[in-house]
């Protein structure tokens, strides 16, 4: 599996999570994607920026081409030196307005891409690793 | 595989000699599809091979993926590809790359002839032998991607025309879903019908799966998830056409339509949305 | 942050969101249409999201937290003119958006504004 290198971006203040939905819509446009996975990109990405923002305290925003085979896609990766997430099962769940989960847009996220990495340690950060296939 | 450095000079003191065989060899072949190819091109291309052929195998090495051979798979990809587009079959351009191997052959003789190392030169020849033969089937490699594209662009060209969405009446949209859905046309089509529904603003949507043999779960998921974004938007999908061996295999599946207005003829459903939008019909009286 | 302007027609207040919202503007959005339904004692609230080319958790938290707020000061919330790809990416994500009502443009929101508000408070003139 290759993967080239698109855009890295620092997520450091509120303007930034905008820049990166923007740069989003930018990268999913030039990857070929139609308008629904350009919007479902754009929308898993800012959760999961606002996340790496928000919760993390701030940190990198990493977009690659990736191949593997016949296939390519679009790769983001978020990557924060926050708190981390002790308990990643219960991150991952749907919180939206009900008070179980954490609220944290995980689960919605892994929804709206193809795959979905996320490595956490307390105390270290979180990294959360996003594909979408053309 | 190492190739000997001896073949590389010999391709290129023997260019000419090499493309005059071989372009006739090629122009006399029973796969020549002169309807579709020009003697010209065909030449310029054999020339262009030989030259390449020679310049991969200076340093003696066949690793047909190394960065040596870049440039003949570059033209063996291109040959490939333009060939593929224009109507030849995969022998036929395989062929191109096979008929290479008689010239080749016959030069290596000659050398051999002229008090060269017998041996070494059959060995070349064999070594040389085995590479053309790889070098054919890469040329097939590249024909199986360039047909897979074709296709893929065409079944993308048919989906969108197969399936359009009609206005019944102002505010009114019907689409009829006609043969077996699969998940992908099932997507693509209720893509195109909640756009319409933005553009032209219609309140209502009606779904005909009359003409659908079999719905299986994730065709019945992806209406559901259509009539669910349409009433986000504001609208009303309405399915209609459900026959009663859909309506117990839907049941048979577990998938509950909550919330999905459904009727047993497209009819009943377009009545319905007039009725809702506030229209009666009525007859006139005979004079 | 940016302040999205909030205007009044009769006895509505009408909103346009434009790309780009952030979190502040969205919450600063909330916050100036309690405000206005108050000081115009409005009976209903219009907002028109034509303009949002994705629409994540965070904001349909604030959509729905807008209907509630608004619900709790005696007016009623339409929004308008959601795009098909957004509408689409919002039943993947899982959002149930409930008590939002919705319609296609303003002009339908309006007319459906008007059937759920009906004839004007006790009190008005008529």
């Amino acid at each position: 599996m290759e993967a080239e290198l698109l855009e890295r971006l620092r997520l450091d203040r509120e303007e930034d999570v905008m820049r990166v939905r923007q740069a989003a819509r930018r990268w999913a446009i030039d990857l070929g994607f139609g308008l629904v996975d350009q919007t479902k990109i754009v929308t898993a990405v800012s959760e999961l920026a606002r996340n790496a923002f928000v919760y993390g305290g701030g940190g990198y925003v990493t977009a690659e081409i990736t191949h593997v085979r016949e296939r390519s896609g679009l790769r983001i990766t978020f990557e924060d030196q926050g708190p981390g997430i002790a308990d990643l099962e219960l991150a991952m769940r749907d919180g939206y307005g009900t008070g179980e989960g954490l609220g944290l847009g995980l689960g919605g996220a892994r929804r709206l891409m193809h795959e979905f990495d996320i490595r956490s340690e307390v105390g270290k950060g979180t990294t959360v690793t996003v594909t979408r296939w053309a | 595989m190492e190739i000997s450095v001896s073949l590389s000079s010999l391709l290129e003191e023997h260019r000419d000699e090499l493309l005059s065989d071989w372009a006739e060899a090629l122009r006399s072949a029973t796969t020549r599809r002169a309807d579709l190819i020009s003697d010209e091109q065909v030449r310029v291309e054999a020339k262009q091979f030989i030259t390449l052929l020679a310049r991969a195998t200076r340093t003696g090495t066949a690793d047909l993926e190394g960065s040596d051979w870049d440039e003949l798979r570059g033209l063996l990809g291109d040959v490939s590809r333009s060939r593929a587009l224009a109507g030849f079959t995969p022998s036929e351009i395989a062929t191109f790359v096979f008929s290479f191997k008689e010239p080749l052959f016959d030069l290596l003789s000659k050398a051999a002839a002229d008090g060269g190392n017998a041996q070494a030169l059959l060995a070349d020849n064999w070594r040389a032998n085995l590479l053309l033969d790889r070098l054919g089937l890469y040329t097939t490699e590249v024909y199986q991607s360039a047909r897979e594209e074709i296709i893929r662009r065409q079944q993308q060209e048919m989906l969108e025309l197969s399936t359009p969405v009609v206005k019944l009446w102002d505010q009114i949209l019907a689409v009829p879903l006609i043969g077996t859905m699969d998940s992908e046309r099932t997507q693509v089509v209720m893509e195109s019908l909640l756009e319409m529904i933005s553009e032209t603003s219609a309140a209502f949507a009606v779904i005909d799966i009359t003409g659908v043999p079999t719905v299986d779960t994730l065709v019945a998921q992806h209406l559901l998830k259509t009539a669910a974004a349409a009433r986000l938007m504001g609208a009303e999908v309405i399915i209609s056409g459900i026959r009663p061996q859909i309506a117990q295999t839907v049941v048979q599946l577990g998938v509950e339509l909550p919330e999905v207005t459904t009727k047993a003829s497209i009819a009943d459903a377009f009545a319905l949305a007039l009725r809702r939008l506030g229209w009666t019909v009525s007859r006139n009286e005979k004079a | 942050m940016n302040r999205i302007p909030v205007l009044r027609m009769g006895r509505f207040l009408l909103v346009t969101v434009q790309m780009d919202l952030d979190d502040s503007t969205a919450a600063q959005l909330e916050e100036d249409l309690t405000t206005g339904i108050v000081k115009h004692r409005a009976e209903g609230v219009l907002i028109d999201i034509s303009g949002l080319d994705f629409v994540d958790s965070f904001i349909g938290r604030t959509l729905v937290g807008i209907a509630s707020s608004s619900r709790l000061l005696g007016a009623e919330t339409v929004v308008v003119g959601m795009r098909s790809a957004v509408a689409i990416t919002l039943i993947e994500l899982g959002i149930a958006m409930n008590g939002v009502r919705t319609a296609l443009n303003v002009e339908r929101g309006m007319e459906l504004l008007s059937g759920l508000v009906g004839g004007g408070r006790p009190g008005d003139g008529g």
